[in-house]
């Protein structure tokens, strides 16, 4: 059996899973607790496990992490939310410099099996401050793993693995996609992190996406097809770590490859794809390998200006064409 | 029980021991570093002593600590073997970190030392994360964090004690004001002109110490420790102190004068004026005291030779222990 949940509840029915699974799952965050998550992904929680393991915290989100960090380190395995990824700038040390280093540092003696979650991406409206997708500012530190699903089935899986896993996880959820909804199986759910899903099969061109980017990719992929351009779709589902031979053999078959990316133009994680296929493959290309991204800009709140802003459909279909000629 | 009272012979003799070990120890970074031995940077807490073993005597077995860059002190009172903590300064395979981690990243789980931290406050929040999962996995255990009086600027400084104090966590802040951040004097940084009093903000008492006082230290921990224990939540402690040495290798003391120094070594050393009392009040005799001199003497000369004589790591480890599962 299977039923049709959204992105949102996805969240937490993979939360519940993992604390009904293992009684060493607490959460922790902003309004997470008695208001459900500002973007009502963790509704139901409190009521179901109690407030010592559903915990409200202050605006603090040093403290969110660092009390994430520390119970880690001594017996607990925290998830902790960030509810704006842009937010992970003021807990930085965290993120860059004490969770990713600490076992490294101490040649192993301290693990830190724990899992950030945080609205990422832009397609709402929120501006500049409250729609970056940073996905690759976490991708850029050794230590973490990074994981961003693009489905409610995915959510519930690679957030169990996530929670699972013995090392710190980054897991960005697209807000954009809450309200979407997919299929999903009844009963447990653990899926495995680094392993990318081929979501559409094509001939012609590899699309590499990730997250909100994957549906315009598939969306991009139908159209292209009327277009007599076969186009293979792939969802990466984990930055890290990444699933290079899933890309690799694509890209051999396909021999050209565009990647779609939320991130500016800069250092966006599609540059590490190009740049990983250049290397691997270089001599199976026949077209460039292009980087569909945003520009290199802050983001603007007007609905034309984000519309814009965002790689659309078009854009990625005009890329895809380019590279086929 | 604390671990060690010195305010009776056997725990007076384990504190001067051990404050006499931290010193040994640091001396014999600084005889390493100038014979071309040691590199990088350590940051020393010579003068310092009482804060650490006063502090870390006043615990349990099963008690933890987060420590600083300054921090050998603080491994070597909560139980740390200094073979060990010399080999990981020299870069040897038989460190507690195999190497990697260095005088700013010493981390003994084993003894309850969540590790050092080379981010001013970097450890602050972590102590209440410690501390909430004492809570939460119902253990008696406290965590006390160390702190320097540079932390007290710093953003988690107020993060971490607002949390601990709205969740009654089981944490014992204790600064260790050395007077100097860096090179900036703690008055002039310091707003309100004193750590502790920063206490009544979070509804904690905050309460000074005489840093240079090991049972003057020991007696506020206990008293704090017992309180986090029993469920009455955390406190902050500012001990006052001084470091005789500069922040770190490259330091000239340029911020203050050669008078000052010599000044707190000659009339308030810890390590002179807890000896000076231990005679004057008869608990341990000339002899007992020269013996641990010797003791600590003798514990840092082996570990040294050991240490020095130890393997480099082998560089097929370079990208090991950064994840548990690749």
């Amino acid at each position: 059996m299977a039923e049709l949940i959204t992105y949102r509840d996805a969240v937490a029915r993979g939360l519940a899973q993992e604390m009904r699974h293992d009684e060493t799952v607490h959460f922790i965050g902003e309004d997470v607790a008695a208001a459900g998550g500002v973007f009502k992904a963790t509704k139901g929680l409190l009521e179901e496990f109690g407030p010592e393991r559903v915990r409200d915290t202050p605006i603090s989100e040093e403290a969110i992490l660092g009390a994430a960090m520390g119970a880690a380190m001594t017996g607990i395995r925290p998830v902790a939310e960030i509810m704006f990824s842009d937010f992970l700038a003021t807990c930085w040390d965290l993120v860059a410099v004490e969770i990713p280093k600490t076992r490294y540092m101490t040649d192993g003696q301290i693990s830190l099996p724990l899992v950030i979650r945080t609205a990422n991406g832009g397609g709402l409206r929120f501006g500049a401050q409250h729609s970056q997708a940073v996905e690759n500012w976490a991708m850029s530190i050794p230590g973490l793993k990074v994981v961003a699903p693009s489905n409610p089935k995915d959510v519930i899986g690679l957030l169990a693995a996530a929670i699972r896993d013995p090392d710190p996880v980054l897991f960005f959820e697209q807000k954009s996609l809450y309200p979407t909804k997919g299929e999903v199986p009844d009963g447990e759910i653990v899926d495995e992190l680094g392993v990318a899903t081929t979501v559409r099969q094509g001939s012609d061109v590899t699309i590499v996406a990730l997250a909100s980017m994957v549906r315009r990719a598939v969306e991009a992929a139908d159209e292209l097809d009327s277009l007599g351009i076969s186009a293979e779709v792939i969802d990466l589902r984990s930055l890290v770590p990444l699933d290079t031979n899933t890309i690799i053999e694509s890209v051999k078959r396909t021999t050209r490859m565009i990647t779609v990316e939320e991130n500016p133009r800069l250092c966006g994680w599609g540059a590490e794809i190009v740049s990983i296929v250049a290397e691997e493959c270089i001599w199976h290309i026949d077209g460039p390998l292009t980087r569909v991204t945003t520009p290199h800009i802050p983001l603007p709140s007007a609905d034309a200006l984000e519309d814009e802003f965002l790689p659309s459909v078009e854009r990625i279909v005009a890329a895809a064409q380019k590279v086929v000629q | 029980m604390p671990r060690h009272d010195p305010t009776e012979p056997s725990g007076a003799l384990e504190a001067l021991t051990t404050m006499w070990t931290i010193r040994r120890f640091e001396e014999a970074l600084e005889d390493l570093y100038s014979r071309g031995m040691l590199h990088g940077t350590n940051h020393l807490s010579i003068g310092q002593e009482a804060v650490a073993v006063g502090a870390c005597g006043a615990l349990e077995d099963g008690d933890f600590i987060t420590s600083t860059h300054r921090g050998h002190g603080h491994s070597i009172a909560h139980g740390a073997d200094p073979e060990p903590m010399f080999a990981e300064l020299l870069g040897r395979e038989t460190g507690y970190c195999g190497g990697r981690g260095g005088s700013m990243h010493i981390a003994d789980v084993g003894s309850g030392n969540l590790g050092a931290n080379g981010i001013v406050a970097g450890s602050m929040t972590l102590a209440v994360g410690a501390a909430l999962s004492q809570r939460l996995l119902g253990s008696s255990a406290v965590v006390l964090c160390f702190f320097g009086d540079g932390a007290a600027n710093e953003g988690s400084f107020h993060e971490a004690l607002n949390l601990a104090a709205v969740w009654e966590l089981p944490v014992v802040f204790l600064c260790e004001n050395n007077q100097y951040g860096m090179s900036m004097a703690s008055d002039l940084s310091t707003a309100g002109g004193s750590v502790a009093g920063r206490g009544a903000a979070y509804g904690l008492e905050g309460v000074r110490l005489d840093g240079n006082d090991v049972i003057a230290v020991a007696e506020g921990v206990a008293t704090a420790a017992a309180a986090a224990r029993e469920g009455r939540g955390p406190a902050l402690l500012e001990a006052i102190t001084y470091r005789y040495r500069g922040h770190s290798k490259s330091d000239r003391n340029l911020y203050r004068t050669q008078d000052e120094i010599e000044e707190w070594r000659t009339e308030r050393d810890p390590i002179a004026r807890f000896e000076a009392r231990l005679l004057e009040e008869g608990r341990l005799d000339r002899e007992a005291i020269d013996g641990a001199r010797q003791t600590a003497r003798e514990r840092i000369r082996d570990a040294v030779k050991a240490a020095v004589q130890a393997p480099e790591p082998t560089v097929d480890v370079l990208e090991e222990a950064v994840y548990a599962r690749r």
